[in-house]
């Protein structure tokens, strides 16, 4: 089969595809297949239509690959693809969206605000700041909306430090949370299909949030997958994991982190298009599942196909 | 369906988590100095055609001729193939040296043939002077900032690096007396200090004559090496000359540092180094270990082009080249960046650097940046404690007058959206306020005998 392996793209994880996306590739090869590598530009339309790949394997992460502008045009050509569909991705995608239906839903998120520049420059949002510390406390996070692998997310310990954190977060996106911060073990559940794979603990090695470079850097960061968590609390957190999937439309795959503090499991956020590195979260917890690499892309490959031939029979 | 098939030799796809944590097992200890970074990561998108690169340190390669490039190359292969293809000495040939004696004799320095190596890549260098002098946790001073890819070099040695703060006339020699007081009392000996002295990578700055005294004085008094790095000495645009720390000291406590890199082509990969006789008898051995010898078709190819007699010309071809482009990058600052930033105004080299209120971090700035397909470096890839953080590196070689206004511009929107966030956040003076009010304070700062500010300069006129 002809799998197109669209990587790479504008986002600011492009380097992080392209490691995702060359292993695909790889595993592909391993499976029989024939990998049409992709490095998604203006010219993407264009070559789908002139290659016609049977499957596109979604290893795109960021704007552009992982909030369903891809995946629209995806369905517009007609070809299966791997992942969320349009609406997950664009959920996903948009922490703050994300965040409201999980509450709705009656998932436990932190609790956040969540404001856009124009909100600071054109609303005196600024004078909102107070009460806004006030409620989420000290430390609290600041991050851009949309985006992942950590990229300006900040910690921030006093007031002071609020404004700073905010202008980096709008460097990255035009719309910023603040969120309280949970203190406690950081968790991620990968889902495959309808199971949620063995739970992931990630235990950095040195500084005080999970950023970027300790998740891409072989023994920055600690593993431990299955996470040694007791019975009850594992379940409760597989629950709110594959909860936070369904309830954001995911099909397919997808990552769900967790923060496991005091008061138990709260979701941070899905990201649709997990990384697939040689560090990332979702290979390791296939490989804990029993899963190696080229299994973890053929049943990848094969819910992409169910879920295309399902869509036809409607 | 196509049939299955087994490409030889590919890596097996999956690394297990296992395998990971089996890895890092293996692991040297001195590989915990050596990070990627998330900078490193962003820096992939700068490769694609739509982004304006300032970020780079590029020398523009495309005004050398190709037709003289042709002729050289195949003259080698007609006379001198087999030599060409074959190993050479690990110091190089003598030939290559004349080569070398040559450019260093237009600086006025001229070494004996014995006291120099010809290594790949002025790089290359670096790393050899570190991996003959420094034990893990030996200290090494070099300027704060320094050049961003002499710190992976140190940290893979484990060394303990020091950086000495620069201004506008270089590295604050009298600040480096008071470290080197105290690594005395403390009885630690530092095995070298690292210095860019001329057209600074990153800063753009040039060590002032007497700094230049003072540091060799220094040098010789305390039984401390200095490593001087001048990849840029040719490419000066205005003033007169500076004499290298090589010919001011004379050689016994003076490294010299050489590349064609940015004179000729760095992907040639042809430097040097100039050290004191028992020194160049460890980096000879050094050499020998990591890679047995110099390219010898680069070798061979450096001899025909010098032989050509037409280096100099085309040295100052890029002169006049680099000159217009640092003036037109200089121009767009003074035009594009609000007056909270700063910026040095460099006498030669490929690069200015910038300095923004200390609330903006450029590493976050950079993400913004690339959203307007614009690049630079962040500062904090030159220090190794994590200052730097409102600083950026500008290239101006490598990209034209045009390129180069419309990347300042799109940079310098980004700069004044963030400003204005800012003082909307923190109720602060707005920028116009705060540049009269700069302004006044700036000319008291002027007077002589006022404190020396590191690296403060606005661009405005007077080159």
């Amino acid at each position: 089969m002809k799998v197109a392996v669209l990587q790479g793209g504008r986002s600011l994880e492009r380097g992080v595809s392209l490691r995702s996306g060359a292993r695909v590739e790889d595993a592909l090869n391993r499976l029989g297949h024939e990998p049409l590598p992709l490095d998604v530009g203006g010219d993407l339309v264009e070559r789908l239509i002139a290659e016609r790949p049977d499957a596109a394997f979604i290893a795109l992460h960021g704007p552009g690959g992982e909030d369903g502008t891809v995946q629209e045009l995806l369905e517009i050509l007609d070809i299966p693809y791997t992942g969320p569909g349009v609406a997950a991705c664009v959920r996903c995608m948009d922490k703050t969206l994300a965040k409201h239906e999980l509450r709705e839903a009656g998932i436990p998120t932190p609790d956040w605000f969540a404001f856009n520049a124009t909100a600071f420059r054109e609303l005196g949002a600024a004078d909102a700041l107070e009460q806004i510390e006030a409620r989420l406390g000290f430390p609290l996070v600041v991050k851009p909306a949309s985006g992942g692998s950590a990229l300006g997310v900040k910690l921030v310990s006093d007031r002071d430090e609020v404004p700073q954190a905010l202008i980096a977060g709008f460097s990255y996106d035009d719309r910023v949370l603040l969120e309280r911060y949970v203190r406690g073990r950081e968790l991620a559940v990968s889902v495959l299909g309808s199971d949620a794979l063995p739970i992931v603990e990630a235990i950095p090695r040195e500084s005080d949030l999970y950023d970027f470079e300790a998740r891409y850097e072989i023994g920055r960061t600690g593993f431990v997958c299955p996470a040694d968590l007791d019975g009850e609390t594992a379940t409760a957190v597989t629950e709110a994991a594959l909860r936070a999937f369904s309830t954001l439309g995911c099909t397919g795959f997808s990552r769900v982190d967790l923060m496991l503090g005091e008061d138990g499991p709260e979701v941070l956020e899905v990201n649709a298009i997990p990384g697939l590195t040689d560090t990332s979260l979702l290979p390791q917890a296939a490989e804990a599942a029993g899963l190696e690499f080229e299994q973890l892309v053929a049943r990848v490959l094969e819910l992409a196909l169910e879920r295309s031939s399902a869509a036809a029979l409607k | 369906m196509t049939e299955p098939r087994e490409p030889p030799h590919r890596r097996r796809s999956h690394t297990t988590a296992h395998d990971i944590e089996r890895y890092a097992g293996l692991f040297a200890e001195r590989t915990q100095g050596m990070r990627s970074s998330a900078m490193r990561d962003l820096m992939a998108i700068t490769a694609r055609p739509e982004v304006i690169s300032l970020a780079g340190g590029l020398p523009d390669t495309s005004t050398f001729p190709p037709a003289s490039f042709a002729a050289q190359m195949t003259k080698i292969a007609q006379e001198s193939a087999a030599e060409a293809l074959q190993y050479g000495p690990t110091e190089g040939f003598e030939e290559t040296k004349d080569c070398i004696l040559e450019v260093m004799g237009a600086e006025g320095i001229l070494p004996d043939h014995e006291d120099i190596i010809v290594t790949t890549g002025g790089q290359q260098a670096i790393d050899l002077i570190t991996k003959t002098l420094v034990d893990p946790g030996d200290p090494v001073i070099c300027e704060a900032p320094t050049y961003p890819g002499a710190v992976p070099v140190f940290s893979s040695y484990q060394a303990d690096v020091i950086q000495i703060e620069c201004d506008e006339d270089g590295m604050r020699v009298d600040e480096l007396e008071k470290v080197l007081d105290r690594l005395a009392d403390e009885g630690r000996r530092p095995k070298f200090i690292y210095s860019v002295p001329t057209f600074q990578n990153p800063a753009g700055v040039t060590l002032s004559v007497e700094r230049r005294r003072r540091l060799v004085e220094l040098a010789r008094s305390r039984e401390v090496l200095v490593a001087e790095d001048n990849p840029y000495g040719l490419l000066r645009y205005e003033g007169e000359p500076l004499p290298p720390l090589y010919q001011l000291e004379g050689g016994d406590y003076v490294i010299y540092l050489g590349t064609l890199s940015k004179i000729l082509s760095p992907g040639i990969r042809l430097g040097w180094a100039v050290a004191p006789p028992p020194v160049m008898e460890k980096v000879v051995l050094g050499k020998q270990a990591a890679d047995l010898c110099t390219s010898t078709l680069t070798q061979y190819f450096v001899r025909e082009y010098f032989a050509e007699g037409r280096w100099r010309e085309y040295v100052d071809s890029l002169v006049g080249h680099y000159r217009s482009r640092r003036d037109a990058m200089l121009d767009a600052l003074a035009r594009h960046f609000p007056p909270q930033a700063e910026w040095t105004h460099p006498a030669g080299g490929l690069f200015v650097w910038a300095t923004l209120p200390d609330y903006i971090d450029t590493a976050d700035l950079l993400a913004k940046a690339l959203r307007e397909n614009v690049a630079f470096v962040p500062g904090q890839a030159a220090y190794v404690d994590g200052r730097g953080g409102s600083s950026m590196r500008l290239n101006f070689s490598a990209s034209t007058e045009e390129e180069i206004d419309e990347g300042i511009r799109r940079i310098g929107q980004v700069i004044w959206e963030q400003v204005q966030l800012y003082e909307t956040l923190t109720g602060e003076l707005p920028a116009e306020a705060l540049a009269e009010e700069r302004g006044t304070r700036n000319e008291e700062r002027d007077q002589p005998g006022g404190d020396v500010v590191p690296l403060r300069k606005r661009g405005t006129g007077g080159r």
